[in-house]
This record gives structure tokens, sequence and C-alpha cells, in this order.
């Protein structure tokens, strides 16, 4: 709170006009839209509307689609999350030990970071592809028979690679930052004490580190979750059978290309309640200290 | 360093040095494809090293494009993404730092309310309100413009609470005595509150750059003359063209373009991008 202030009345809303402006506009009457269509159901034309309450929901919750959907996501955000965090926890304890050439090698790990995540989809696709691609020619060589385009599983790997590799610039920043923040002398304490690296790593670091990491697993649940549309638009596009269609791609999906704006809207409503307790957490715990 | 230990040193460069490969293989991979011809691929796998046909490929790309994919010369939609870009930074920039001078340095009723308004805009990222978003802006027929693909993203609460935290801190006496010396409020925004907050707005700037090439969904939506197109966005619908007739040497091209302009923003910048992405977290 400032003491010193300007008494002006009309001026703060003349400079908050043009960001209120855009708020209004574009983000709250459209979410308004989102939750008022959510409960109604249009005709097949689009031409007559009626009110429907909960059914909407009720048929999300019994469409075995919009259930795989919901697995499909955890099972995702899971994934990109324990990849991207665990290399990139590797390489900041391993940044953290060398003294002169970090500096080399942090500009050689944070520029994926600008990478557009449709263009990483597009490059990891590449490198995958069944024909032409690097990896199946290797995967080839031990057996394994890679075809994304047809195999579910092998389409969610593909996924999840291609979204934990952008992210591991944004994870590998936050923990050389958080490895740095811990002082020396508790490290050196404990190697006195005759704690070797592993000991003292699973100890004192790990324990210690738990607030970033604990930032950062709110941070990367949150991008698998929303971010992640242009890897899967770029790649997959949901498919094959369903197997890599999260929500965010499924609301554009039933949206704009299936047109059924009633169950779109419910899922948005769906999705607004997951992002608003993403948030939620992120504000009420992240700030205190997650320590033990 | 807690010991000496040469071996764990050691160690530990080998594990950055693998982390290095494994993060830079797609793009390794990507350019070598963009300097072959589409017929070096037919033999089965793609070349480990570069070929000789990198300038032809580039300038091809950069100012004809693939005629059949319906997608302008990348040049034209580099130029597009670069407007888009420097709009959404600037645009963002410009009506946050507003925002947070009036909610720090004014008194007025709804002041909370207005906060609170900005505030939720965190809570509605684009993926979760699509349809309903889409038809206001073709409502408002800003469908294939500069400002449909901007204005919509510009609203930012992120950009908001960082300029209000920056205010925070500078010290109630320089208000006080610029008030003494008779500046009015305009005239403290522009030459004390501006000056300060110059390096946040260089490392917010970086970060917002890279948010506003990178928007994929949004000119994939809006944009349906290709004359708007935006290179991250338009990438896709040449891949898709090309699906049946392999012209990955051209795509990977273009891929390499689009990453191009961000990518050097953070090598180049790379204090100031740090310092941004940290910031935006608080």
């Amino acid at each position: 709170m400032k003491r010193t202030i300007f008494r002006n009345q009309l001026l703060p809303w003349l400079l908050l006009a043009p960001q209120l402006a855009i708020t209004f506009i574009f983000f709250l009457w459209p979410a308004a839209q989102a939750i008022r269509q959510s409960f109604l159901r249009q005709d097949a034309f689009g031409i007559n509307t009626s009110f429907v309450g909960l059914a909407n929901f009720r048929a999300l919750w019994n469409s075995p689609e919009y259930l795989n959907s919901l697995q499909v996501t955890a099972v995702f955000a899971v994934m990109v999350t324990v990849l991207s965090m665990g290399f990139s926890l590797l390489l900041a304890v391993a940044v953290d030990r060398t003294i002169r050439s970090s500096n080399v090698y942090t500009t050689l790990l944070v520029w994926p970071y600008a990478v557009a995540p449709a263009v990483a989809g597009i490059l990891w696709w590449f490198i995958f592809n069944p024909t032409i691609g690097i990896m199946p020619y290797v995967l080839g060589g031990i057996g394994y028979d890679w075809n994304h385009i047809s195999s579910k599983s092998d389409a969610l790997v593909l996924v999840v690679i291609a979204s934990a590799w952008k992210q591991i610039s944004y994870n590998f920043l936050f923990f050389v930052a958080g490895l740095q923040s811990i002082p020396a002398s508790l490290r050196e304490a404990a190697a006195i004490d005759g704690a070797g690296p592993v000991r003292r790593f699973f100890d004192i670091t790990l324990p210690l580190l738990s607030p970033t990491t604990f930032f950062l697993l709110v941070v990367n649940i949150v991008y698998a979750m929303f971010d992640t549309f242009a890897v899967i638009d770029a790649t997959t596009e949901g498919g094959p059978a369903q197997a890599t269609n999260i929500l965010v791609y499924k609301v554009y999906f039933d949206g704009f290309v299936g047109q059924n704006m009633g169950s779109s809207a419910a899922q948005s409503v769906v999705l607004m309640g997951i992002v608003i307790l993403l948030t939620a957490i992120q504000f009420r715990y992240v700030e205190k200290k997650v320590a033990y | 360093m807690i010991e000496n230990r040469p071996g764990l040193t050691l160690l530990a460069h080998l594990v950055l040095m693998a982390g290095v490969a494994i993060v830079a293989l797609p793009v390794w991979v990507a350019f070598v494809a963009s300097t072959h011809t589409a017929t070096d691929f037919m033999s089965g796998t793609i070349p480990v090293w570069p070929g000789p046909h990198l300038v032809e490929n580039y300038a091809r790309m950069l100012d004809a494009g693939v005629s059949t994919s319906g997608t302008p010369p990348v040049g034209t939609m580099m130029l597009n993404s670069l407007v888009m870009a420097l709009l959404i930074a600037c645009g963002k920039i410009a009506i946050s730092i507003t925002s947070a001078f009036a909610i720090v340095y004014f008194r007025f009723p709804l002041r909370q309310l207005a906060f609170w308004c900005i505030f939720i805009t965190l809570m509605l990222p684009v993926e979760v309100r699509i349809v309903p978003t889409f038809q206001v802006v073709a409502d408002l027929g800003l469908l294939n413009s500069y400002a449909g693909l901007s204005i919509p993203l510009i609203a930012s609460a992120t950009a908001t609470f960082l300029f209000r935290q920056v205010f925070l801190t500078i010290p109630d006496e320089l208000t006080e005595a610029a008030r003494i010396d008779g500046a009015g409020p305009m005239k403290f925004f522009r030459d004390i509150l501006l000056p300060l907050s110059r390096t946040n707005i260089a490392a917010l700037f970086v970060i917002l750059f890279i948010y506003g090439w990178n928007q994929y969904l949004w000119p994939l939506l809006i944009t349906t003359s290709s004359d708007y197109y935006t290179v991250v966005a338009g990438i896709k619908r040449m891949a898709d063209a090309v699906d049946g007739l392999p012209q990955w040497h051209l795509v990977m091209a273009t891929a390499m373009l689009a990453m191009l302009p961000p990518v050097a923003v953070v090598i180049g910048m790379q204090r100031l991008f740090v310092k941004g992405l940290v910031e935006t977290e608080k």
C-alpha cells in the first residue's frame, strides 16, 4: 500500500479502461457465454435452443469418449511432468557441480523454451516418421516396429516426448536457481560428517529443493493440460482411436469440427473448474515453504 | 564444490553433454533435412550430414513457398508473425503498466473489483473458452485482421502483477518529491516510473515476444485468408498438404525459419530472458 497517492478520480479509470475493456469483451463475456450454453441444447439446425439443466454435464459423465479423454489427459500430464522434471533435475544437479562451464551449458539448454509447441511437435513427428525417420530406424535395429500412426501407445509416447522436450529449459532454469539457493554450509557439514554425494543429494538437497519442486509440479501440470494443444494438433490430432485426445483438444474438436455447442460449452466449464483449482493451489501453497 | 571428486565432475560433464545432444537432436535432424532435396529421402532413411541445397531450399521457401499447400511464401508468414508478436508484446506491456499505475497510485471506488477482474483472466486461458471467444471476434468483424490476431490476447494479469510489484518497491519519497515539485500523475508516470521500470519492461518484452510469436490455436482459427497466416500456424497446413507428396525438406526449412527469431532472442538476450521468466512467475 502506498502512503502517497494521487487524488484524481477519473484518471485511474481511463488508465484501466483498455485492460478492463479487453478483459470484459474477450474473457468474461465469452466465459459467461460458455457457462450459459452449457445449460442449453441446440437442435440440429441451430435454430431452436432449449434449457436442459445439467443434461450436458450428465451426458459428459456418461460418455465413454469423455472419460477416456480424462484418463488420457491424466496419464499424459503425469508422464510429461515426470519425464521433463526428472531430466531437468539431473541436468541441473550436473550443472551445479561444474563451475567455469556452467554458463555455456545453460545457454545450450535454455533455447528450446523459445521453440513453439507446434514446431516442437513437427520436429519430433519427423524424427519418429515411420518411413523416413531416424528413431524408427534405430528402434527397428533392436527389433521394435515403431508406428505412431497405428499404435496408440507409440502415439502417446511421441506427444509426451515432444511436450516434455519443450519444457526442459524452463524446469532446468528453476532447478538451477533452487539449487543455488541451498546454503553450501549444509552440504559441507554433511560431507564432514561422512555423507557421500548420493546420501547428501537425498537427505539434504532434495528436501531443501521441495519448494521449487512443488512449484514446478503445478506449472508442469498446467502446461501439460493446457499448453500442449499445438503439439497434439500438429502431430496426432487426438488419434489414433482417441489415444491422444486430451481435454483441451476435445473441446476444440467437439466445438469447431463436431459443432456440438452444448457439449463443448460443458467441457469448457469443467476445464475452467480445473484451472481455477490449479491456480488456487498455486497461490495458496507455492508461496509458503513446502519443506520437511 | 564441496569436495574434490574428479570422477563425479567428469560424470557431470558427460551427463551435460548427453543432455545437450538430446536437446539439440530434433533441431539437428531438421537442419540436415532442410539442406537436401526430396529425392534424398527416397533411399529409406534421411542423411546424417547436411547436404548442398541449403541456400536453394531456404530461398525458395522465403519468397515462393509451396504453392500446392495453399500457404503464402514463408517470408510473408514470418512478417505476419512479427507484426502479431510485436503487437501482442507492446500491447500487453502498455495496457498492463497503466493498469498497475492506476491500481497502485490511486484510491477510487471499486478498485478491488477492478483488480479481481484482471486477476480472473489468469484462470481463463484461451483454450478453455475457445468457441465463445471466436464468436465474439467474428461478431466484431475482426477475423482475418491484425487486430483480431492480437487484441483478444493482450489482456494480461501476470504483466499487471509484475508492474504492481515493481511500483510497490519504488520509495514513497520519490512520489512526495515529485508532488512537491508540482508534477501531476502523468508527468510522474512518464518521468519517474517508466525510466525506473526500464529493465523490467525489457525482460517482459522478451518473454511476451516469444509468447506472441509462438501462438498457434488462435491464429489457426481466425485466419482463413492466407494473407494473414502466421508461420507457426502455417507450418501445420504445409505439413498436412505435403503428406501425400513427401516434401519434408521444405517443411523442415520452414520449421527452422519459424524457430529462428524467438531462439535468437533467447540466446542473444539470455540475461533479460531469465529475469523475465523468473519475475513473471512471482
